[in-house]
């Protein structure tokens, strides 16, 4: 960071300045400022607090140090460097902290017991004595059903969409306003797309219905805009040459699209629909609004209320018992499990499959 | 060349042959089903949009005018009954972008500008996690880890900074207060924020940055007068992403505060201000129809709401795409 030279004043260095700062600076006040951490917690402090002292320490440290030895432009540089790594340290510091206390607090409540059973309440016939169920399944269950039907919905939907907008459009006033809506509707907010789904379905059953499937409609308003913006970018860069030369063989345009365009972008547009179902898999208020939360196990999409992962965690936490509170990092920790993995296996089919073009 | 003169180009006579007649009739009816089935998914989109506006309306419409017993003890009317809940949704998101923008900025800047290629990408990728973590999970964990943990900084907040309206009050004890929703509000809306920013970061100009640097800038000094100017419209869309996302969350409030709809600038106390759709969350298995319109209206509220913010931010990215495309 603190290169010096007179060809480089990228790195903050005034060329024009007499004295510049040794290399080593940074290192030595972060060390400096981790000695300090040290004494405090030796003192007395928490932990916590004396990090973050030690870290002002730092950025005061430095910027002082630069403007005693060089001068007052080079020590607001240093200030913002210092400042930026900063602001990077205390926004991994929660994403670490969370994900660690989901694991340390979730382990302990999977096991075979909890991934196998749902919620229901049940006589023993050992002990004669009404136990809880105390297992995920129905949840599991509930959530990959809801999912599913999210996905038939607006996986076709999306991907005509962005053909529509793609190999139809261009150069026309709907599509961009089509284009401008969907950037619009990736804001909507999760509740009132349950709450869209209770409203119209109200139309029909009257108010008070739930369905697995309002929750599947639901999801797909939440799902639809990003498939169709991942799937519009994917198609956009199938080269011309190539849709060319099948309409120069004499292939129909649809069958262009079908045969040519489609196999060409399928790696992005699966990646696409994947990251967009790790985005609806985890919501929660559109659920919790449109189907509520049942203790059994349901696989009928059509008729009454079916519990879902995400409300699972939330009805536990709310029953504010150590038990529910073991219950609800259990599901946090599969949830988040599920939606980790979906984003690696998006991924790895996206590099796989990335658009190999060369200009 | 010698297949042509044994059957003509179809242009010039069309109908002769019955079989490339029967197949160019095929290909032209499954070129207009597939062009209006994609046209038709194309206004699909249209359609849900105005469908979400017209079923919450005819649900929710009589919410607007429903027997006052439905807005007690908040309220008497639909107005301010809808007006408390703007206020808590209004300020617990600007508490959050009041926090969130520094580090959306930084973040942006660290990856766009600072960092070393090979840190800057795992960065950029980290900052996804942040945004694919269900809400319901920062819910749970600003509720039961975040709050206690926060507990005794609270305590100082208040025993120090006290005569700050903000801070003052009686703390509360569970720490679950509206400090920690805005905190946990805020980690929620950074990473939308974050890749805004940075995108329109890295649309600078080299030229406009090597020009800066030179004539002996500092490396601060060529992102003030080069990259900020250039990305002011860019950084402002972003913060209103991140706005929108705020207004509309509802997981993360609803876990973590226990709120009624009220008018309250105390930060740290047990008695807190609910947000629209914290209040829908909190209600919405209410026996009572009449509260069920009730709240079907204060989402309505809360979508013309997200929907405008949401809209001016896309105009101002759409622009500044066009401008810079």
């Amino acid at each position: 960071m603190t290169a010096v030279g007179t060809t480089s004043n990228a790195r903050g260095d005034l060329m024009f300045s007499g004295r510049t700062m040794p290399r080593s600076a940074p290192l030595i006040v972060i060390v400096g400022g981790l000695v300090l951490a040290g004494l405090l917690t030796a003192v007395g402090l928490g932990p916590v607090a004396s990090i973050i002292l030690g870290v002002i320490a730092v950025d005061i440290a430095l910027p002082v140090w630069t403007a005693v030895v060089v001068n007052r432009r080079a020590a607001t540089d240093r200030l913002v460097t210092c400042l930026v790594w900063t602001a990077l340290l205390c926004a991994m510091a929660p994403l670490v902290w969370l994900l660690v206390t989901t694991l340390v607090s979730g382990i302990p409540a999977i096991t075979v017991h909890f991934l196998t059973h749902d919620m229901q309440t049940k006589l023993n016939p050992v002990t004669f004595k009404m136990e809880s169920g105390g297992g995920v399944l129905h949840a599991l269950i509930g959530t990959l059903l809801v999912t599913f039907g999210a996905i038939v919905i607006s996986v076709p939907l999306g991907l005509m969409c962005a053909i529509y907008l793609v190999e139809y459009g261009r150069g026309k006033q709907l599509p961009r306003m089509v284009t401008l809506l969907v950037d619009v509707m990736t804001g909507i907010p999760s509740i009132v797309a349950g709450l869209f789904a209770l409203a119209l379905f109200a139309q029909f059953g009257g108010i008070g219905t739930r369905m697995g499937v309002m929750g599947s409609v639901a999801l797909s308003l939440l799902m639809i805009p990003t498939v169709v913006r991942s799937t519009e970018e994917m198609i956009r860069l199938v080269p011309d040459d190539l849709r060319e030369a099948a309409y120069a063989l004499g292939v129909s345009r649809w069958r262009t699209i079908v045969k040519v365009v489609l196999p060409t972008s399928i790696g992005g547009i699966v990646t696409g629909v994947m990251l967009a179902i790790s985005r609806v898999i985890g919501e929660t208020a559109p659920l919790l609004v449109a189907i509520g939360s049942i203790d059994v196990i349901q696989t009928n999409l059509f008729s009454g209320r079916i519990q879902t992962l995400p409300v699972f965690i939330m009805t536990e936490y709310e029953t504010s018992t150590p038990q529910g509170y073991a219950f609800a990092w259990g599901g946090a920790l599969l949830l988040i499990a599920i939606v980790m993995v979906l984003n690696i296996i998006a991924r790895i089919i996206g590099s796989i499959f990335a658009p190999k073009i060369s200009g | 060349m010698s297949v042509t003169r044994e059957r003509p180009p179809i242009v010039e006579e069309p109908g002769s042959d019955p079989f490339v007649a029967s197949s160019r009739r095929r290909r032209a009816i499954g070129d207009r089903i597939f062009s209006s089935t994609a046209l038709a998914a194309g206004l699909t989109i249209l359609i849900a949009l105005a469908a979400v506006f017209i079923f919450l309306i005819s649900q929710g419409a009589r919410g607007f005018h429903a027997d006052p017993e439905v807005y007690q003890p908040a309220a008497n009317n639909f107005f301010s009954y809808a007006a408390k809940l703007l206020f808590g949704t209004a300020l617990s998101s600007l508490l959050a972008m009041i926090i969130a923008v520094p580090f959306a900025i930084g973040l942006a800047l660290f990856i766009s500008h600072y960092a070393p290629r090979r840190i800057a990408v795992p960065v950029a990728y980290v900052i996804d996690i942040l945004a694919a973590v269900p809400s319901v999970i920062y819910g749970l964990w600003g509720a039961r880890t975040l709050a206690p943990a926060s507990h005794g900084l609270q305590t100082w907040l208040n025993a120090h900074l006290g005569w700050i309206p903000l801070f003052g009050g009686q703390i509360s004890a569970t720490g679950r207060t509206m400090l920690i929703a805005a905190i946990v509000l805020a980690i929620m809306v950074l990473p939308i924020s974050t890749a805004i920013c940075r995108e329109v970061f890295q649309r600078t100009p080299k030229l406009l940055e090597e020009a800066a640097l030179g004539l002996g800038a500092t490396r601060w000094e060529m992102i003030r007068y080069a990259v900020f100017p250039h990305a002011r419209s860019g950084m402002v869309a972003g913060m209103m992403l991140g706005l929108g996302r705020a207004l509309g969350e509802t997981m993360a409030v609803a876990m973590v505060l226990s709120a009624s709809p009220q008018v309250t600038f105390k930060l740290l106390t047990s008695d807190n201000p609910a947000t629209i759709a914290s209040n829908i969350a909190a209600n919405y298995q209410a026996e009572d129809v009449r509260i069920q319109t009730v709240l079907i209206a204060t989402g309505l509220v809360l979508f013309v709401f997200t929907f405008l913010v949401n809209f001016v931010a896309r105009a101002i990215v759409a622009r500044s795409e066009r401008r810079f495309a």
